[in-house]
């Protein structure tokens, strides 16, 4: 301390103004009846593929529409569109991550009163995305055999949120070296009780129990006042 | 790496709460930053350099108080440091642990005159 300093207490989070614009796209969210998936995943861990089995699988069981964040996907906005879904780009111009901010800008775009389930795509990241909360209901995480067996206990900011977890590529697990119980374990510790779905968008393997997963709370979150 | 958006968070809550304390100048920041928030110090410095030019925090030293991440286990009482590569009690191997600290990421106080 310098002479004639003061300390001011101010205990505030960093990213707060970030949580409290992630409140308000809560609101609205909840306003408008729709349940708001947030995907996140490193690159190449299939999210893009999880996203169109879902979309496939769930396509006349729920109104979906989708806000696409990742530059890298092949989902664009407008391929969505033309497949009669209600979607939105949102351009990070290269960032890491989407924000509450970005989602609030995204949102009025979208016909949300008419959709049961919007599906947001962030960027591939396992860092960022995680302290950037969205407001949406479910932040689900979507991991891969061949990332390895460790990336719980290297990214366990990331696994910690998470609301469901899935595991993709199962069907590489014969020629993988990943160990399903110490993965797990890791999981169990920074997370209990989280959902896990265990599948293959190769072989469809484990979807079904995902969407109908899904539908079960999409439609648990239209009940609710 | 989101230090950019982070370290404006930073600039943002130290120029509000100096204002309502009607002060002249910040000369110090103290945040406390948990092993399981992966933030760059370095960048943080980097960015706050050229971002706080032109305000009352130009300057300013950012003081970062890092904490290691510690557990409990809920099965056996053991306090522990978790090391990188199993997270799990290193007593009696349980599962059921807490996460008593490492994920702090705030801004504690603002040394101004």
């Amino acid at each position: 301390m310098g002479e004639m300093t003061v300390r001011i207490p101010v205990v505030e989070n960093i990213l707060s103004a970030n949580d409290r614009m992630a409140a308000l796209n809560r609101e609205r969210l909840d306003g408008a009846g729709v349940l708001a998936i947030n995907f996140m995943a490193s690159p190449g861990a299939g999210k893009t593929s999880v996203i169109l089995k879902t979309l496939e699988a769930l396509n006349g069981r729920l109104r979906m529409g989708v806000v696409e964040g990742d530059l890298a996907t092949s989902i664009d906005a407008e391929k969505a569109a033309a497949a009669g879904l209600p979607a939105v780009q949102i351009n990070t111009g290269g960032g890491c991550h989407l924000d509450a901010a970005m989602l609030a800008e995204a949102l009025p775009a979208l016909p949300l009163s008419d959709l049961d389930l919007l599906i947001i795509e962030n960027v591939g990241n396992l860092v960022c995305p995680a302290n950037f909360r969205l407001g949406t209901h479910l932040d689900v995480l979507i991991a891969s055999v061949p990332e390895g067996d460790d990336k719980p206990y290297k990214y366990p900011g990331m696994y910690r949120g998470a609301h469901a977890l899935l595991i993709n590529k199962i069907d590489l697990l014969p020629y993988v070296p990943f160990r399903m119980d110490y993965f797990r374990r890791g999981v169990e510790i920074l997370n209990p009780g989280v959902e896990i779905f265990p599948v293959s968008c190769r072989t469809g393997e484990g979807i079904a129990r995902w969407t109908d997963w899904l539908v079960g709370r999409a439609r648990a979150g239209r009940r609710q006042p | 790496m989101h230090e950019l958006a982070v370290t404006q968070n930073i600039l943002e809550i130290a120029l509000r709460h100096a204002a309502q304390a009607s002060a002249k100048r910040i000369v110090g920041i103290d945040l406390t930053v948990g092993q399981f928030s992966s933030i760059v110090d370095d960048s943080i410095q980097f960015y706050w350099d050229m971002i706080s030019e032109g305000t009352i925090a130009r300057g300013a030293a950012l003081r970062f108080n890092r904490v290691p991440a510690a557990m409990v286990c809920e099965d056996c009482g053991r306090g522990y440091r978790p090391d990188d590569e199993t997270f799990g009690c290193p007593a009696c191997g349980g599962d059921h642990v807490k996460i008593v600290s490492g994920t702090e990421f705030r801004v504690d106080s603002i040394e101004v005159d």
